[in-house]
């Protein structure tokens, strides 16, 4: 356009500028919904996400109810453990603490660090279930061949909803060799 | 003729492009660079389809007959990558390139040296991602989709397939932002917002919607690469991250994206019905409407790809009440296209052929779309060949077929020479035998349990199978007739076209010459009463 060209050719760049602008921010915005992610699930417990550091409530166990916890225990891909739960599951009251052990064993001759991570099915019990001390709330280290008995203390909230009678407790146990023990820490810090 | 068009011959004998492989390499004129586009769109489609034929002739008989699994996978991802990528989204950047200047009474696009570079990244992006089938570990053979932890596993090719889809999405970014600046700035002084015709429209929509979600992309694949090499923990469950994440975050970009790969389509056949129908076109403005409303609601449906990954009851009622609901505005616009065509004197030229088959498959496609929205269902068909099916019918007959259709329509326009009808009409019944033949079957052994991406099968999906084999080489072979009108077409063979090319179509388009001049409209024309459809 001859006639009004440079006003044109302003506008044009106000415009181009304020669209780069824009796929900048979505950019951000992608990163952003990381965190949004984490809150998310942290709130809802979508995803079966539990508490990961200890939980603080009070133990007032109602004896009128019982709620079966069953245990899953998964090793992650090559990762050269054994990991077992002592009882396949056990039976609580809502409001009362229980501890259960896990049992954990370095196949491998070398020094090892290992990361279980949680999760809980239904995901709507998830943030009913309370983790007072958990062997997945730190990396565990294990010399060759070592094996460690490992306790979750965890508390069923009396607030669990009626139709829930059955909670799965599942364990991944990762071997963490592969992350950086800085970046792996900071993670979890941000996670609390 | 207008005052514009002889100031436009004027001009060409001032600044005619400049010879040989420089004239490409530097172009900066909106016709040469869509021209590029286009053809580097057809190039891409007969390598992504010939990785379709090895999928196909694989699948062809139960077993393994052809090649390995782990070489099936890096097929089925690349075909899948070129064809979203380098075959579909650059053959809309190519139109809008060539069309919406000549649609709006613009000289150029409103950046040309950006549009420039957002053409060669192209090929510099596709020759990284090429060259990774030759490295150690072979090509990406995670699915397009790229779910960690297993694109994790991809050999040394993994940074490359993370650089390359990042040029890919610089490359429609830089794109999208040259087309709304284009539209907005540039059109001709009576041409209002809703003066223009539909497929400046929809490609106002599309380019808004690559604005905004193509970074999004862009973050999900970095994630990947500072989980693989930089210690982060994003979707490392081990580390505190969720791979479900990158799942929300992808089809947080994949959903809009399918719209970003069809409402341009709608666009070229919102054009096209009104010419051969010789009316106007039904609900202009609330075809507008119902392309913006897609587009709002691609925003909030992207979970419907994830019902299986469990989720609040609450979240799968949401996700399939938005998702179905996009079947109305949807629904409004086949509505108007028939409502175009009702008592329209229509012929049946090769573009109107095809826009018609695309109305009616593409409106399959989304029927079986419907079906995959209903969550319970949905868990049934997940991963299944109906979902194969269905985004096929929604992408060939639907996207590719509107790619075509728009091919016929203006390719007179381009080259200043009608295409073979006769040709034309064949490659049009062949393509649309082939492609039912192709793809109406995996609904079948889909719903009947067949998996997706697996290179071998149960003997009971054994006819259907060889069926869709059949069909897919028929398809192939028949887009060779596409290539052969396309270079006779190019190379000036045939009837010379007239400047209006149909019967009285509306739009400035068509009120340049035959072959449309190298540039045109060095000033703005009038728009005309009558010249639009409005
Ligand atoms: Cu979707």
């Amino acid at each position: 356009m001859k006639d009004n060209g440079s006003d044109n050719r302003k506008e044009t760049l106000q415009l181009a500028g304020r669209l780069v602008l824009m796929a900048c921010a979505m950019f951000g915005f992608g990163f952003l919904l990381v965190p949004l992610y984490d809150a998310f699930c942290e709130i809802t417990g979508f995803g079966g996400r539990t508490n990961q550091a200890a939980a603080v409530i009070e133990e007032r166990a109602d004896a009128s109810r019982e709620i079966r916890i069953e245990f899953v225990t998964t090793v992650n891909e090559y990762a050269p453990f054994e990991f077992e739960a002592q009882l396949p599951g056990m039976t609580v009251h809502p409001g009362g603490m229980y501890e259960a052990i896990f049992m954990a064993r370095n196949l491998a001759d070398r020094d090892m660090i290992a990361q279980a991570v949680p999760s809980v099915a239904p995901a709507q019990a998830a943030r009913y279930f309370k983790k007072l001390e958990c062997f997945c709330f730190s990396q565990q280290e294990f010399g060759p061949g070592e094996e460690k008995d490992m306790p979750v203390r965890f508390i069923v909230d009396s607030e669990l909803p009626d139709y829930i009678d059955t909670i799965t407790l599942s364990y991944t146990f990762f071997d963490t060799a592969r992350l950086s023990d800085n970046s792996s820490a900071a993670r979890h810090g941000s996670k609390q | 003729m207008t005052s514009a068009v002889i100031d436009a011959h004027l001009s060409e004998e001032h600044h005619g492009p400049a010879k040989g492989i420089r004239r490409w390499l530097y172009t900066t004129n909106h016709k040469d660079i869509g021209s590029m586009y286009l053809v580097f769109s057809l190039v891409m489609f007969l390598v992504g389809g010939s990785m379709a034929l090895v999928i196909r002739s694989e699948l062809f008989t139960p077993g393994l007959q052809f090649v390995d699994p782990a070489f099936f996978n890096q097929m089925t991802t690349m075909h899948a990558l070129i064809m979203v990528f380098g075959a579909v989204m650059p053959a809309f950047v190519g139109l809008a390139n060539w069309m919406v200047p000549l649609m709006i009474g613009a000289p150029d696009m409103a950046l040309p040296r950006m549009n420039n570079w957002s053409f060669w990244i192209l090929p510099v992006a596709f020759g990284m991602l090429g060259s990774t089938l030759f490295m150690d570990g072979g090509a990406p053979a995670s699915g397009w989709t790229m779910y960690p932890p297993l694109v994790l596993q991809t050999g040394d090719a993994f940074p490359f397939l993370i650089f390359s889809v990042h040029l890919m999405g610089l490359s429609s970014i830089m794109g999208a932002i040259n087309v709304i600046v284009t539209i907005i700035n540039m059109r001709a002084p009576d041409m209002t917002l809703l003066k223009m015709p539909m497929f400046v429209w929809t490609w106002l929509i599309t380019a808004y919607l690559l604005i905004a979600v193509m970074p999004v992309l862009a973050g999900a694949v970095t994630m990947l690469l500072t989980d693989q090499f930089f210690g982060t923990s994003f979707f490392l469950a081990a580390g505190g991250g969720d791979p479900v994440m990158f799942q929300h975050i992808f089809w947080f970009f994949g959903h809009p994206e399918v719209y970003i790969m069809i409402l341009p389509a709608f666009g070229v056949v919102s054009e096209i019905i009104p010419t051969f129908s010789r009316k106007p076109l039904f609900g202009h403005d609330s075809m507008v409407y119902a392309a913006s409303s897609i587009a709002f609601l691609s925003f909030i449906v992207w979970a419907h790809h994830m019902f299986t990954t469990g989720m609040p009851l609450t979240g799968q009622l949401f996700f399939m009440f938005a998702t179905m609901l996009i079947a109305v505005p949807t629904g409004v616009k086949v509505f108007n296209w028939v409502g175009t065509m009702w008592r329209g004197a229509m012929t049946f030229e090769t573009p109107m052929l095809f826009a018609l088959a695309f109305v009616v498959l593409f409106t399959i496609g989304g029927f079986s779309g419907l079906m995959l929205a209903i969550a319970p269902a949905d868990i049934q068909y997940h991963d299944s060949y109906f979902v194969v099916a269905h985004f096929h019918y929604v992408l060939v007959p639907g996207a590719v077929f509107g790619i075509m259709a728009g091919v016929y329509y203006w390719m007179p326009k381009w080259t200043g020479r009608m295409y073979d009808e006769r040709l034309g009409q064949i490659h049009f019944w062949l393509s649309t035998i082939f492609v039912n033949l192709t793809f109406f079957p995996m609904h079948f052994v889909g719903l009947a349990g067949m998996p997706r991406r697996i290179p071998d099968y149960s003997t009971q999906f054994a006819d259907f199978n060889s069926v869709a084999s059949i069909g897919a080489i028929g398809y192939g072979v028949s887009q060779l007739l596409f290539v052969y009108i396309v270079v006779k077409c190019v190379r000036r063979q045939g009837e010379t076209a007239t400047d209006m090319v149909w019967d009285h179509p509306k739009g400035l388009e068509w009120t340049v010459p035959s072959p449309a001049p190298y540039h045109t409209f060095d000033t703005p024309p009038r728009v005309t009463e009558g010249a639009t459809f409005h």
